[in-house]
């Protein structure tokens, strides 16, 4: 339903003007992940109600008589567009917030945006890659090998296009700039192992171990949950009308990505020495790099108390946010902050490419033309009313 | 912005009132909404149509030794009712579209009347049927399809019944406003597809 509600209201209900290669990334990302939704899901739905009857009613669909492969293949055709679900909106914090603080329109952003479309096209395809060990033909294994392998395409893109902008550009380092780059920087592990584990010997051969433990931590921890910080701290002030306490979220921020490499990391060489997971206990070998992951882990559990904390009080007594405390370009930025029911008072116009704008001086002039624009209209047309 | 009087000006401040007003303003999007509704759903159908195939193909013997012979006879004229239901449908919305809401109405109420049928009639044919939902992987998947779909005439039946009741109030549809006729008659109409490709696969192949 929500996904019915987003396509329908990207595809069908922009601001005037507002093209579709005139979106934000975010938006591309987010409808990328809404169709991948639309479309998957109900395989889950469907195979769940096939599992259910087995279980309850006693049918034969994934027995013996049957074939339990099968329900693997239903379970991930969903379960691997999924993980771009989550994602794809993480690329597209990323997409909003590099930008805005090194002051650098995003670099390539058309390539950025079809990238979003262009994963979510390719992770359709590639499910198999969860069942390398499950007897598959080696053809099959092979070309959904290559499939796999071919995601590291759109995304190497992304990560391209994010260290470009911020390449000679001026860093402002606040803290849903400091998420945003400690996540990509993590995710190129993440990416990377994934790379790795979709060649069919690697694979197999840390098969049900760590390493895919550890792979899987890094794109939704030390990733995806990194963009949800990013993009929390960033939208903020827009969303309550007041600044949070700086000092606090940089304090989280190195007490998160401290917590999160010492929890998720020592997973890789864990895997590669071959301690399985789904276990609750280890060969005494293992032990040195277990502690440093539980170590990490209570520290992951104290650092979420100082982003508590500072997001209760920053909402309660936070000082008061401007319209654009980032000097960022996108939309909402025109706008109040917190913004007035409806987003705007007047619908805006949409004329210029996102992000194109070079100079933090232009972005300031060029906000503060739509925010007169939108006065004048105002004032026009509350004339226009009492007069009428 | 005619016809609203000074004092709303009052009591809802001016960028309210603007507010409000462009909510109104945008065309109507639902009927794409339920298309893409749609879509999701045949991803479920979808799904089980590709497991039976899979099954099909896979099992040496097919249907499994032992399985009793379907019979024909039933399930065709109930298929013959269910096609047909869509045509009775279609001419609610062209009454509808008239202006005419008795024969809304009527047309509708018509259509109700063959799901029904269809519905009794593979209740009927379930009551007959000399192997039961655990038997084998086949009746295992005929039960199964055949009962998801099922689900689905209910589902319809329930719309139509919601169009019949709110159709009730003079000048809730009209030519200009039938959103809900329209869905309602989309959804039976997929119903009824997905119904021929059930009954390719399960019945005739
Ligand atoms: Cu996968």
């Amino acid at each position: 339903m929500a996904a019915v509600n987003f396509v329908t209201t990207i595809l069908w209900l922009r601001a005037p003007g507002m093209s579709l290669f005139r979106m934000p990334v975010f938006v591309w990302t987010v409808l990328s992940a809404q169709l991948l939704q639309l479309v998957f899901l109900p395989s889950l739905t469907g195979a769940a109600i096939m599992l259910f009857c087995d279980l309850t009613l006693g049918t034969n669909f994934f027995n013996e008589q049957g074939d339990p492969v099968l329900y693997q293949h239903l379970f991930w055709f969903y379960s691997h567009p999924t993980v771009y679900v989550w994602a794809l909106p993480a690329f597209g914090v990323f997409s909003e917030v590099i930008p805005a603080f090194s002051r650098n329109p995003l670099f390539g952003y058309r390539s950025v945006a079809l990238a979003s479309f262009g994963i979510a096209v390719l992770s359709s395809f590639v499910w198999v890659h969860h069942l390398f060990a499950s007897g598959t033909p080696e053809w099959m294994r092979m070309l959904f090998m290559f499939s796999t392998e071919l995601i590291a395409v759109p995304t190497g893109i992304k990560v391209f296009a994010w260290t470009a902008t911020v390449w000679k550009s001026k860093l402002h380092l606040e803290t849903p700039m400091l998420f945003a780059l400690g996540g990509v920087v993590m995710f190129l592990f993440g990416g990377i192992t994934g790379v790795m584990l979709g060649a069919v010997p690697f694979d197999l051969h840390v098969n049900n171990t760590h390493f895919v433990v550890g792979h899987f931590h890094y794109l939704v921890f030390n990733t995806i949950t990194m963009a949800i910080f990013a993009g929390i701290y960033f939208w903020f002030p827009k969303m309550t009308g007041r600044m949070y306490a700086e000092g606090w979220g940089k304090i989280h921020f190195w007490l998160t990505f401290l917590g999160a490499n010492l929890t998720f990391f020592p997973m890789f060489p864990l895997g590669l020495q071959g301690m399985v997971r789904r276990v609750s206990s280890y060969a005494p070998e293992y032990a040195g790099w277990n502690v440093i992951a539980s170590l990490g882990g209570f520290l992951l559990g104290v650092s979420t108390l100082p982003f508590i904390a500072n997001m209760v009080v920053s909402w309660l007594q936070g000082s008061k946010a401007s319209d654009n405390p980032w000097h960022a370009t996108g939309l909402e930025w025109c706008t109040s902050s917190p913004p007035p029911q409806d987003n705007f008072e007047e619908t805006p116009q949409v004329d210029t490419p996102p992000l194109q704008l070079r100079h933090t001086q232009d972005v300031l002039a060029h906000n503060r033309a739509i925010v007169s624009f939108l006065k004048a209209v105002k004032t026009d047309r509350k004339n226009a009313i009492f007069r009428g | 912005m005619q016809g609203t009087t000074t004092d709303e000006y009052q009591t809802n401040s001016p960028q309210e009132v603007e507010a409000a007003a462009e909510h109104e303003e945008h065309e109507d999007y639902r009927m794409f909404g339920v298309v893409l509704f749609l879509i999701a759903e045949s991803f479920i159908f979808l799904g089980m149509f590709v497991a039976f195939v899979i099954y099909r193909s896979v099992v040496p013997v097919w249907p499994p030794e032992g399985t009793p012979e379907l019979e024909l006879l039933l399930p065709g004229i109930n298929t013959i009712i269910l096609v047909s239901s869509s045509f009775v449908m279609h001419r609610g919305q062209s009454a509808i579209k008239n202006n005419d809401t008795s024969g809304l109405r009527v047309w509708f109420a018509i259509t109700a009347v063959m799901g029904a049928i269809f519905l009794a009639g593979q209740l009927y044919e379930y009551s007959n049927l000399e192997f039961g939902l655990t038997t084998n992987l086949f009746t295992s998947s005929f039960f199964v399809l055949t009962g998801f779909h099922g689900l689905h005439v209910t589902v319809g039946l329930l719309l139509i019944f919601f169009v019949l009741i709110r159709s009730q109030q003079p000048g809730h549809y009209s030519s200009e406003s039938y959103f809900g006729v329209e869905a309602s008659e989309l959804y039976w109409h997929f119903v009824d597809v997905v119904w021929v490709i059930l009954f390719g696969l399960v019945y005739l192949l």
